[in-house]
C-alpha cells in the first residue's frame, strides 16, 4: 500500500475517472471517441479491484487476477471494435454514430 | 514523498481524462489518453504490483493505443475537428455526471473501509502459481476461457476487417 495514502483518496481518483467516461460516452458522437471513453471506464473499475486487494485482503490475489482479466477483454474488445470502424468506414465511409443507421450485415 | 508523486499522478490522470474527452482532434485525444494509462501504470507501480504495471505499459500504452492511432489515421483527416454537441446537452451530462459522483463519494466516505496495514510484496511467481492452479480458488479455468476468446477476437477481427475482399476471393476458387 502507498505510504500516507488512505484507500478514499485513491477511490476518489477512480471515480472521478469513472465519471470522466460515462461523460465522454455520452456527450461524444464519433465512434473512435466512444471507444476512448470505454477504456477510461473500463480501467478506473480495474484499479478498482487492485486497490480494494491490495488495502483490504493484502494475502488474497483474486483482484490482480480479476483485473488482468479485464485488460484481457479489453483489449479483444478494442480489437474488434477497430475492425468493426474500419468496416464500417469503408461501407459508408463516415465514423459518426448519426450515420451508423444499419449494421446489418 | 510518495503522498506527492501519488497526488502529482492523480492530478495528471484527471486533466488529461478530461481533456481526452473534451478535445476536438481525435488524435490528441488519444495521446491525452496514452497519459491517462501511464498514470494508472504508475499507480500500480505505487502499491508494489509491478507485474500489472508492466502489463498496463504492454497492453495498453503499448498495444491498443497503437490500435487506436491505426484507425484514427485510417479514417479520419488529420485536421478534421470533430462535432461538439449542443450546450444543453454537455451541460445537463455534466449535471448528471455530477451528481452520480457525489452519490458515489457520499457512499465510499460514510463506509467503514477495515485496512489492513501491510507491505507484502506479490512477486510475478505468486501470480503465475495461482492462474494455474486448479486447485480450489484456482484461476486454471478462467484462463483457458480468456485464451480462446482472444482466440476467437483475433480471427474474428480479421474476418470483419477484411470484409467482401475475402468472400470474393472464396466465390472465385
Amino acid at each position: 500500500m502507498i505510504a500516507g495514502i488512505s484507500i478514499y483518496e485513491i477511490l476518489t481518483v477512480t471515480s472521478i475517472l469513472f465519471f470522466v467516461g460515462v461523460y465522454g460516452f455520452i456527450t461524444r458522437k464519433n465512434l473512435i471517441s466512444i471507444l476512448i471513453s470505454v477504456e477510461l471506464i473500463l480501467n478506473a473499475s480495474a484499479i478498482n479491484f487492485v486497490v480494494i486487494n491490495k488495502y483490504l485482503y493484502p494475502d488474497m490475489l483474486e483482484g490482480v487476477l480479476f483485473s488482468i482479466f479485464i485488460i484481457a477483454v479489453a483489449a479483444a474488445e478494442t480489437a474488434l471494435a477497430v475492425s468493426i470502424i474500419i468496416n464500417l468506414y469503408r461501407q459508408i465511409s463516415s465514423v459518426e454514430v448519426k450515420d451508423v443507421e444499419t449494421m446489418k450485415y | 514523498m510518495e503522498r506527492i508523486i501519488f497526488y502529482i499522478l492523480a492530478l495528471i490522470m484527471v486533466v488529461f481524462a478530461i481533456a481526452s474527452v473534451t478535445s476536438r482532434k481525435m488524435l490528441r485525444s488519444v495521446i491525452y489518453l496514452l497519459f491517462v494509462l501511464c498514470g494508472i501504470a504508475g499507480v500500480y507501480f505505487m502499491i508494489d504490483y509491478n507485474f500489472l504495471a508492466a502489463i498496463q505499459l504492454t497492453v495498453y500504452a503499448g498495444g491498443i493505443i497503437v490500435l487506436i492511432i491505426f484507425s484514427v489515421i485510417l479514417v479520419h483527416h488529420i485536421e478534421m475537428e470533430l462535432e461538439i454537441a449542443r450546450i444543453s446537452r454537455q451541460i445537463i451530462t455534466g449535471l448528471a455526471c455530477i451528481i452520480g459522483l457525489s452519490v458515489f463519494l457520499t457512499t465510499i466516505y460514510s463506509h467503514e473501509f477495515r485496512v489492513v496495514e501491510n507491505s507484502i510484496t506479490t512477486t510475478t511467481a505468486d501470480i503465475g502459481t495461482k492462474l494455474l492452479s486448479y486447485d480450489a480458488g484456482g484461476f486454471i479455468l478462467p484462463f483457458e476461457v480468456i485464451s480462446i476468446l482472444l482466440l476467437a477476437a483475433m480471427v474474428g477481427a480479421i474476418v470483419i476487417a477484411k470484409g467482401k475482399k475475402l468472400e470474393n476471393k472464396t466465390d472465385e476458387l
